[in-house]
């Protein structure tokens, strides 16, 4: 049974409005330590706008966000910036690989804009390649492999540097079903030996179906349900 | 699907006749299969019995079903229960969450914690279904997925009519 103990991420009351649209009204939710949690609902319901709050790429206008305890909105920029790169991960829709760089040298980036030697990187990055079976793509270009390939890059880098949450925005969006499933297996069994949690935006019930549980996200407010069974 | 819950929720807006509360049922709810008027009667006896209606006077001169029937409050708590109570997640359940959708907003719940407590049931299915492929061979991913596609179905239904409530709601008022 979880505590509140466990928590990782919480989020409290959250609003965030763009100019003169709400895209959050009152969002809160908690996230324990290396659950798979899926954000579900209507497009425009504010499921990413929750995402980004959550992973300090956002601030929120009203409401908390809280890491480990220490609201998100009392750190400078730069203490943002450095937990987003030590501590969170991120999958995106299309992968978001850098076109120019390998598939081994993207891995490795997040782990350089750390300040890690370029043969270390080199190295962790080959490693976490090779746990994830992508060896054979190490040297290839983004462009010179399949959709589903570069989505098990992102996983790849998402993870090489042991975040503690891993945010993945439908992250099987542009991927057929059997490559989308290939995909959730890889990012949620890899986040689970590592003790990651990943905070799940999907419309997709199968996609969600890989999470711990599931919070409907509708026109800016989360749900907490009490089902009867 | 249950015609007693049914009939319960259609007695929510005001007691009604026998007769009444069959026309109202294959209006709204009888679609390709018409209930009988049997199974109203037998089914209204069976709610007076267990004191969720009560006789709401009989009309001079009628039949003998010219009684009117009124639901009572052990009637509408057990309304309220069996909305919020999902189906067990299995293919072609929409005539039964149709049913609870229209009889929610009819009765003014709201009709979005159908939904919501329908959608947590299915992924619930869903998750341990997928729980079941990861660790299965060839053979039970394919047998997983046929059923995950069906409740998937299911739950794409759901969304659909999620995103319709405001003009389900205007349609059937």
């Amino acid at each position: 049974m979880s505590t509140t103990e466990d928590v990782l991420l919480e989020a409290t009351e959250v609003r965030k409005a763009y100019g003169p649209t709400d895209a959050l009204t009152s969002a809160s939710l908690r996230v324990r330590a290396g659950e798979v949690v899926a954000l579900m609902g209507p497009s425009g319901a504010g499921k990413s706008t929750l995402l980004h709050c959550l992973a300090g790429i956002v601030r929120p206008d009203d409401g908390t966000v809280r890491y480990q305890g220490a609201d998100l909105a009392l750190l400078t920029d730069r203490g943002r910036s450095a937990l987003r790169r030590t501590d969170f991960g991120f999958v995106f829709q299309f992968g978001r690989l850098v076109p120019e760089l390998t598939c081994l040298e993207n891995v490795a980036l997040p782990m350089r804009l750390n300040g890690e030697r370029g043969r270390v990187a080199a190295r962790r990055a080959r490693e976490m390649l090779g746990e994830l079976d992508l060896a054979d793509v190490a040297g290839k270009r983004p462009g010179e492999v399949s959709g589903g390939q570069g989505q098990r890059v992102a996983v790849a880098r998402a993870l090489v540097t042991g975040p503690r949450v891993v945010f993945a925005d439908e992250p099987t969006g542009a991927l057929d079903s059997l490559n989308g499933e290939q995909v959730m297996q890889l990012l949620t069994t890899a986040a689970r030996e590592r003790a990651a949690a990943v905070v799940l935006v999907t419309h997709e019930p199968r996609v969600a179906a890989y999470s711990d549980r599931e919070v409907v996200v509708r026109d800016g407010r989360t749900r907490e349900l009490e089902v009867i069974r | 699907m249950s015609i007693g819950h049914t009939l319960l929720g259609l007695l929510e807006n005001g007691p009604r006749h026998g007769y009444d509360l069959k026309r109202a049922y294959d209006d709204r709810f009888g679609h390709d299969r018409r209930v009988h008027y049997g199974q109203v009667y037998s089914t209204l006896a069976r709610l007076l019995k267990q004191g969720l209606v009560e006789a709401d006077g009989i009309e001079a001169g009628g039949g003998p079903e010219r009684k009117r029937y009124a639901i009572t409050e052990a009637g509408v708590a057990d309304v309220g229960t069996w909305l919020a109570t999902p189906e067990k997640p299995e293919a072609y359940l929409q005539n039964t969450l149709y049913t609870k959708i229209v009889l929610a907003l009819l009765s003014g719940r709201p009709a979005t914690d159908v939904l919501d407590v329908q959608r947590s049931a299915h992924l619930d299915a869903m998750r341990e279904l997928t729980r079941r492929k990861t660790g299965g061979d060839l053979v039970d991913q394919l047998v997983c997925d046929h059923a995950l596609f069906h409740l998937e179905a299911d739950l794409r239904w759901l969304e659909l009519t999620a995103a319709r409530l405001d003009q389900l709601a205007k349609e059937i008022a």
